[in-house]
């Protein structure tokens, strides 16, 4: 009976407040609310300042210049006399290693996500996760140094085998893949069972045929490929896009994670192989996270500077043709942080405005996609919860 | 009350060791600059500190940099492989610092190719060809049929400045397809890995992993620099604020003493004095 007494008297005290005690809790709270707020309020406060601060600076530019040459030339000579600030180039060199980065990084990490959540063993996932999130713990420039000494002469050495053997490793999956599906498509219209099978098994061979034709003949051209210089676009988005996996493969693994047992294990229970469950059931109820984890991804691509800068080569040209990735180019975060030393206020002031110009351009990049990405997410909770 | 102390203490003990460091000003050589000029100031330094018990720091962040730390006070002597430039000194003067101009030796620049490379001479106006874009090929200059890698300096670098003055001349800008590297020893390893790549470094920085070519007809060496036969030499300044004076004019005066002779020349530059 001493147990009911002592719930007894506990109760009572934790119900009796005394005035005073209520001041002091209402006071305390009070306060921790403030706290909080101010550090909430702290954060957006740097945002803004931040954003001002770029742009009071980055006006000047566009005063003096106007915007026509800075979007529309490429010719970048910031220390000629006269100088000229055709930053084109510039810009096009930002956005293609970034979709270069996303273009490996996001099948890749989207894939890796999938198998973390839905195929390997639980046990596996403990392990493997940490290792993946470690990359992102390895600093860039040590990124950067590898690209510049060890990929960059590798790429020039072997750029021709390594890219055929990329092709082939790429390549081969997708055509067996397509090779299976055509036969069975062509011959699908044939009503009896034997002819059926036989009429698959030539056309079987005849897709194949021509699928090993295109990768020989692809591979062997990608073979005598010699890339000229290894600090190139494919460098630098090789070693961007692996920046860029942990963060794409960690977030779209939670979104993944989120999506919780009762859907998959209704699917399951339709009848719906894991096949079917992961592609039609499990990403489109995490696609928003997914394509939020994508967006912080190229956004991790985009901001990056030291590996840009050691291992792009800094070539403000535009490739030729537009999309060879084995020339070197120049990118925005790269230029500020190579032309900064040199842009003091006290010599040349559109030369130091410039590069607040561009630091604004990435900004609002950020700030759209990071608004796009919202919109998306927003849209895609109303559709899944069925407004 | 005990944290309000402690505060107090530590404030005491921090503003005692900031004093400390205030005085110990004069006796303190700071230096900011080239990196071409850098090897020189840190080998002097290691010298310097060792007889005279000076502390030296060297920083090398590029010509440009140095200059704007001159400007803006916070180093005793700006390393340059360049002249101050009108726009610089102008902004000194506005800042009332009166920038001294005191060579320390001489420098060539070296055209630097990968060791298999087969071209062994280049004239000043094929170099120029090259960078300006209009040679594309080796074979145009005489070498194998491959493409020319051209590989360039950052802006703020004297070095590159000096290139552009002694090579391209004010109207011919140098091709937007040069890559672009941030310091001697980058464009040296870049070099050195990519066989058909060309750059220009600091005589002093020419080993056994490139090759450097003669310009029309001239080894680049102590010898042809001195006399300037070579055609790509320059000078190396160190500027002060005012004439040297102290334990800066000691330090600067070291490339006119025997053993300030031979460091320069065991490290690959020129004497000047």
């Amino acid at each position: 009976m001493n147990g009911e007494d002592s719930v007894a008297t506990g109760r009572s005290s934790a119900f009796v407040v005394t005035a005073k005690k209520r001041k002091i809790q209402q006071i305390t709270r009070k306060i921790g609310e403030s706290a909080l707020f101010l550090v909430a309020a702290t954060v957006a406060i740097i945002v803004i300042f931040i954003f001002f601060f770029v742009a009071r600076d980055a006006v000047p530019f566009f005063e003096i210049r106007g915007f026509r040459e800075f979007f529309t030339s490429s010719d970048w000579y910031p220390a000629d006399d006269p100088p000229r600030f055709g930053a084109w180039a510039i810009i096009y060199g930002s956005l293609m290693v970034t979709a270069g980065s996303a273009l490996i990084a996001v099948p890749m990490g989207i894939a890796a996500a999938i198998c973390l959540s839905d195929v390997i063993p639980f046990s596996v996932r403990q392990y493997v996760k940490p290792v993946i999130e470690m990359l992102a713990a390895i600093p860039s420039v040590a990124f950067g140094f590898f690209a510049l000494v060890i990929l960059a002469p590798l790429l020039q050495n072997y750029g021709g085998p390594i890219l055929m053997w990329t092709w082939w490793i790429i390549a081969s999956p997708f055509l067996l893949l397509a090779v299976i599906v055509l036969s069975e498509l062509v011959s699908m219209s044939i009503q009896d069972d034997k002819h059926r099978k036989i009429a698959q098994r030539m056309y079987v061979s005849f897709f194949g045929l021509i699928a090993l034709i295109l990768l020989f003949f692809v591979g062997n051209n990608l073979q005598k490929i010699e890339i000229m210089t290894g600090t190139n676009a494919l460098n630098v988005s090789i070693i961007l896009s692996f920046m860029a996996l942990p963060t794409i493969v960690s977030v779209s693994e939670d979104a993944l994670q989120a999506v919780g047992r009762d859907l998959r294990e209704g699917s399951y229970a339709l009848g719906a192989t894991r096949a079917e469950t992961i592609i039609k059931i499990i990403l489109p109820a995490a696609s928003s996270g997914i394509l939020a984890a994508v967006i912080l991804g190229i956004m991790r691509s985009l901001g990056e500077t030291m590996v840009v800068w050691m291992a792009s080569g800094n070539a403000s040209h535009i490739p030729d043709p537009w999309f060879n990735y084995l020339e070197s180019v120049r990118t925005l975060t790269a230029t500020i942080a190579g032309d900064m030393g040199e842009a003091d206020q006290v010599t040349g002031s559109a030369r130091f405005h410039v590069l607040f110009a561009m630091g604004l351009l990435l900004l609002v990049i950020s700030f759209i996609s990071n608004f796009i990405s919202e919109r998306i997410v927003v849209r895609q909770r109303k559709i899944l919860s069925g407004q | 009350m005990k944290l309000f102390k402690k505060i107090v203490y530590s404030a005491a003990v921090f503003g005692l060791v900031a004093s400390a460091d205030a005085m110990a000003a004069g006796n303190k050589i700071v230096m900011d600059g080239s990196t071409t000029v850098g090897p020189i100031a840190k080998a002097f330094a290691s010298h310097f500190t060792k007889t005279t018990g000076v502390q030296v720091t060297v920083s090398e962040s590029g010509s440009g940099n140095g200059a704007k730390s001159l400007i803006n006070k916070t180093c005793d002597i700006a390393n340059m492989s360049r002249p101050m430039k009108d726009n610089e000194i102008a902004a000194a003067k506005g800042k009332g610092v009166n920038p001294v101009e005191n060579v320390v030796a001489l420098d060539g620049l070296a055209m630097a190719v990968h060791p298999s490379n087969r071209v062994n001479n280049l004239s000043k106006a094929q170099i120029r060809s090259i960078y300006m874009g209009r040679f594309t090929n080796w074979s145009q200059v005489g070498g194998p049929n491959a493409p020319i890698v051209m590989i360039q300096r950052e802006s703020n670098s004297g070095t590159q400045d000096s290139f552009k003055e002694l090579v391209m001349g004010k109207d011919n800008p140098i091709s937007q397809r040069t890559e672009t590297q941030a310091s001697n020893g980058a464009i040296k390893s870049r070099v050195a890995s990519t066989p058909n790549a060309i750059g220009f470094i600091g005589l002093g920085f020419v080993d056994n992993s490139v090759k450097a070519l003669l310009v029309d007809g001239v080894d680049p060496d102590v010898r042809t620099v001195k006399n300037g036969t070579y055609p790509l030499h320059r000078p190396l300044f160190m500027y002060t604020n005012g004439q040297p004076t102290g334990v800066v004019k000691q330090f600067i005066d070291l490339s006119k003493t025997a053993e300030g002779k031979r460091i320069i020349s065991e490290i690959g530059f020129v004497n000047y004095h």
